[in-house]
């Protein structure tokens, strides 16, 4: 398995929307790397015909009978937002530079 | 009269029979943690008026002669993944400080709905990932037999205040051995049950696929009552077992006679030498009750712990992703949406949770995905292949809990170092099964050793029979810890 590089630490970082400090980003990079090389073994193990377990216990995934059920009042579901108006979540903007918010402290 | 280590069944059939009052118990608990939990750094938070008026409330139900439940007045701590309304729940993270859940965990509702008394919230390592508590953004949590060792992880207030008699009983959660392991290192009882056996709804996730809540208790009658109580259906966690929650209560016979003890070679090649002598002492007490041990071999063991170090951070990467500053928790604000995640998640996550967030994500990547996290799912149905052949000859398999005792704080030079504390314990989740952790004796410089049974799906009952066996007869008996022993 090939060594990580900086770069790699940086793209898999930008994946996880994880904001890493350059020393973090070095000890990422030297911890991360000697773990995988501990999984190396696994590359040599043939599973060629075994199926991948996505569940312990067989079974299908049950479905909810598609029938609306009370929820959480808006209130309290709401109690714990770092920034809202309203019954509104305040967040940036996702698409342009944000403009001064109009949100308020809960 | 001291109550601290009146065990779950004796305090509730003592409430019930109105020789102590519920209150009378709560106030006792409520003192100890207050004065003794300085030392050990077990609670995280004390819930100091909702216990006292759950304690009241039982006790005007006994007074008015209405049927209690089957932990009525029982102090029990819950480790902080669990989400209690009204009361902080932490994860152990900074980045859920300060936020106060709209909502009880399914075993939390099933806790009061038994009369139990949740007396407040005891540390783990950051969402659950460590095996020392070490990884807790909060504080360390000392092992009450020795302050200066580490109580395991992740549930090591849970296994710590037990121990110290702080409450009766605890719940933590077992995703590679978060139960089992700090049980072991502190001396108590730790249950895993079988995946699906209990309900996750309102656990704080961190791998979806492994994660099981249990019991820690300081008997295995007690572990077999508050499983019975957090056990069984609940159509809010789409992997929760229909079956039938049975035998728990019944299980302790006290007779091993005839039972199959499987004894697997690859548990036992490296370990210290006290626990492999304390191992050894069990497995001649289960045979002198006459059950008989089977040799035999779990050939893929040496793969369950790079297989598990890569499903459990894919899985976690993916349930982490909540956190993001939105909706509840912290946010750190920023220019833009991504950078608010970014940087809410850079501040609020410790280190071990974005290490295992990155190996998670690299393991997820498109390109990498066939040779890390479809490899491990492959991996993974070896293992419980290995298991299933295994019980064709045996009913339960025997392996100690851990490789040593207790560990000093620091000790582990390195992440990978840590993630060897689990090796005995991870085959367990991967393959759904149920796992428990019996006390088995001291080692020299009297660090408690645990001695692991293994079963079969939902064969829970047969687990808690033998381990009953071995608690009779190499447990620790009426030895207590420097921290808390003496009341």
């Amino acid at each position: 398995m090939p060594e990580l590089t900086r770069k790699e630490v940086e793209e898999i970082a930008l994946l996880a929307r994880l904001h890493l400090a350059p020393d973090e980003i070095e000890r990422m990079q030297r911890e991360l790397g000697a773990i995988l090389e501990h999984f190396a073994a696994i590359a040599s193990v043939d599973t060629s015909s075994v199926p991948a377990m996505t569940h312990a216990v067989p079974m299908d995934l049950r479905m909810r009978v598609d029938v609306p059920e009370p929820s959480l009042p808006a209130e309290v579901a709401l109690a714990n937002a770092p920034r809202r108006d309203g019954d509104l979540i305040v967040v940036p903007s996702s698409i342009a530079p944000a403009r001064s918010g109009t949100g308020t402290e809960p | 009269m001291s109550f601290a280590f009146w065990s779950a069944a004796d305090t509730a059939r003592r409430v019930a029979a109105g020789e102590v009052t519920a209150t009378q118990i709560t106030d006792a608990a409520l003192t100890r943690i207050e004065t003794i939990d300085d030392q050990l750094g077990a609670f995280l938070a004390v819930d100091t008026d909702g216990a006292l008026a759950a304690a009241a409330e039982v006790d005007r139900r006994r007074a008015a002669n209405q049927p209690l439940g089957p932990l009525a007045g029982v102090p029990i701590a819950l480790k902080d993944v669990l989400v209690t309304r009204g009361l902080a729940t932490t994860a152990g993270s900074k980045i859920l400080e300060g936020w106060i859940p709209p909502y009880d965990a399914h075993v939390v509702e099933k806790l009061r709905a038994a009369d139990a008394i949740v007396v407040g919230k005891v540390n783990c390592d950051e969402f659950a990932m460590g095996s020392s508590t070490e990884n807790s953004a909060y504080k360390p949590t000392r092992n009450p037999w020795n302050p200066a060792r580490v109580p395991g992880g992740s549930s090591g207030g849970s296994s710590a205040a037990v121990a110290a008699g702080l409450c009766a009983a605890s719940l933590g959660t077992d995703t590679g051995g978060s139960i089992r392991q700090p049980a072991s290192l502190c001396g108590v009882v730790g249950l895993k049950p079988t995946y699906g056996r209990v309900s996750r709804w309102g656990v704080v996730a961190f791998a979806s696929s492994l994660d099981q809540v249990g019991p820690l208790t300081r008997t295995v009658a007690d572990a077999a009552l508050v499983l019975h109580a957090i056990a069984g259906f609940d159509p809010r966690d789409s992997t929760s077992l229909e079956a039938p929650v049975t035998g728990l209560l019944e299980s302790l016979t006290g007779d091993v006679r005839g039972l199959r003890i499987g004894l697997p070679q690859e548990y036992f090649e490296a370990m210290d030498d006290d626990v492999r002598a304390a191992i050894a002492q069990t497995a001649a007490a289960l045979i002198e009750r006459g059950a008989e041990t089977v040799d035999l071999s779990l050939p893929h063991t040496h793969l369950a712990l790079p297989a598990y170090y890569l499903i459990a951070p894919a899985e976690a990467s993916s349930n982490l992703a909540r956190f993001d500053g939105v909706r509840y928790g912290r946010r750190v604000e920023a220019g833009d949406l991504t950078e608010m995640y970014a940087k809410t998640r850079g501040a609020g996550f410790g280190p071990e949770v974005k290490r295992r967030i990155m190996l998670g994500t690299y393991a997820l990547r498109s390109g990498y995905y066939d040779a890390y996290y479809k490899k491990a799912q492959q991996i993974r149905t070896l293992i419980k292949r290995d298991f299933d052949r295994a019980f064709r000859y045996c009913d339960v398999i025997l392996t100690p809990t851990t490789p040593t005792p207790a560990f000093a704080f620091g000790a582990k030079a390195t992440p990978f170092d840590m993630y060897l504390a689990d090796v005995f314990t991870l085959s367990c989740n991967l393959a759904g099964l149920p796992g428990i952790s019996v006390p088995c004796g001291l080692a020299r410089d009297g660090l408690p050793i645990g001695a692991q049974l293994l079963g079969r799906p939902l064969d829970e009952p047969t687990l808690l029979r033998a381990g009953a066996v071995i608690e009779a007869a190499v447990g620790l008996g009426d030895r207590r810890p420097a921290i808390g022993g003496a009341a």
